[in-house]
């Protein structure tokens, strides 16, 4: 063959021999088909481990109650039992440590997520007691008048 | 050639041919899922209990550091609300991050609709989610391999894999996944692998105090979910695209889209 031929033809076979090298260096080793197979599992497996070392911000309300044995147990008996601590006090990360305080949400905007009125026939909603946000005390805040811990004002 | 040589060579070339063959044959990936019996991570939604609180919207953007702002998040609530005429009326303002607490619903450009209580015949909440499915979309149209399936189950998306391309966005037939305004990459719910994989619950679930959300092992028959799929009336959101979704619903209504 003439070297007109032969040129363009070494060309690509370099272009074609970089690009094989170019991915063999970039590529990972550990991609690849794993456990779903090609279709569903083709992927860099350390990413599933890199996933699982996400770090983690909320705790759980067990973990309140280590220290804080009193307030847990306050709350336990009230109509307020199955809220999550830290649904109010705000994720605890790594407190005591960091942060050192947790900030409360005391805000009118977080009890009428659920205490605010609406009609609701086919759902839980309606079996929560219900305020109109605007016309019930507007202004201040719920916790002037109510003990989020013991919210029932028969009880005070 | 003798008809003893012919022979031989045909045999020789049948069995060979043979062994490429098998080394040839596509895995199936339910084999090899059922290779790995122990673990398959499932979620179980019940609608039924669901108040609209949001409180699980909001954990879940807490813990998986979603800007709070923008109109993005890995889950979300929707209010369904049915006229006594039939029809069906939802929003989610903000996927309900601040609960829902007006009785006007959004409509977006038509503005707040408001409908008397007297003209309602069902009103209720589903939350939503991902829903890892057996069978999922978004990772067959990710053209580079950053969205996967893990073998306990779990979607997920390798961060610095993505390209951004968006098919998997697009793909996803229950509008779960979308485009990070931080990390700019594909983001989506990922159970909380992260919080699962070390013995917890995800965030959504641990902030429900209604116990409306619940995750659980698929494989293992005295895990709570797995029974409630078992033996209760559950469904899943859109069947009929084969994605095989494994977040169950308890209260599931025709109208919930």
């Amino acid at each position: 063959m003439k070297r007109h031929v032969w040129r363009p033809l070494f060309v690509v076979v370099g272009m074609v021999v970089v690009i094989l090298l170019f991915r063999l260096l970039y590529v990972p080793d550990d991609f690849g088909s794993q456990d779903r197979g090609y279709t569903f599992g083709y992927h860099r497996l350390s990413n599933e481990q890199e996933w699982k070392d996400y770090p983690a911000k909320y705790q759980d309300s067990s973990y309140c109650s280590g220290c804080h044995e009193d307030k847990s147990e306050s709350v336990g008996a009230s109509g307020h039992a199955m809220i999550p601590c830290e649904n109010c006090h705000g994720a605890a990360f790594n407190h005591p440590e960091d942060p050192e305080t947790l900030t409360i949400d005391r805000s009118r905007e977080l009890c009428i997520r659920c205490h605010s009125e609406l009609y609701m026939p086919s759902s839980g909603r309606n079996d929560i007691p219900g305020i109109d946000p605007s016309q019930h005390n507007a202004g201040i805040e719920c916790s002037d008048c109510h003990n989020p811990h013991n919210p029932s004002l028969e009880d005070m | 050639m003798k008809r003893r040589d012919f022979l031989k060579s045909t045999a020789v070339f049948v069995s060979g041919a043979a062994v490429s063959l098998s080394a040839l044959e596509l895995i199936d990936p339910q084999e090899l899922l059922a290779a790995n019996p122990e673990l398959r991570w499932g979620f179980l939604v019940n609608t039924h209990n669901c108040v609209g609180c949001g409180f699980c919207v909001k954990a879940c953007k807490t813990e998986n550091d979603i800007p709070m702002n923008a109109n993005v998040t890995r889950t979300w609530v929707e209010r369904y609300v049915i006229t006594k005429d039939g029809e069906v009326v939802m929003d989610t303002p903000k996927g309900a991050l601040n609960g829902f607490t007006n009785k006007q619903l959004d409509q977006n450009k038509s503005g707040m609709r408001d409908i008397p209580d007297a003209d309602v015949a069902q009103a209720f909440f589903v939350p939503k989610l991902c829903n890892h499915c057996d069978t999922p979309a978004c990772v067959q149209v990710c053209p580079v391999g950053a969205t996967y399936q893990t073998k306990d189950g779990a979607v997920l998306v390798d961060r610095k894999w993505c390209i951004g391309c968006g098919y998997c966005i697009m793909g996803c037939p229950y509008g779960v996944r979308f485009f990070h305004p931080e990390e700019h990459v594909a983001d989506k719910c990922t159970f909380c692998y992260h919080r699962i994989s070390n013995g917890g619950d995800t965030a959504c679930a641990q902030a429900c105090p209604f116990d409306a959300r619940q995750i659980g092992n698929l494989r293992d028959p005295n895990d709570p979910v797995a029974k409630a799929v078992m033996n209760q009336r559950v469904g899943v959101l859109r069947d009929e695209y084969g994605t095989k979704p494994q977040v169950f619903y308890l209260g599931l209504s025709k109208e919930v889209r």
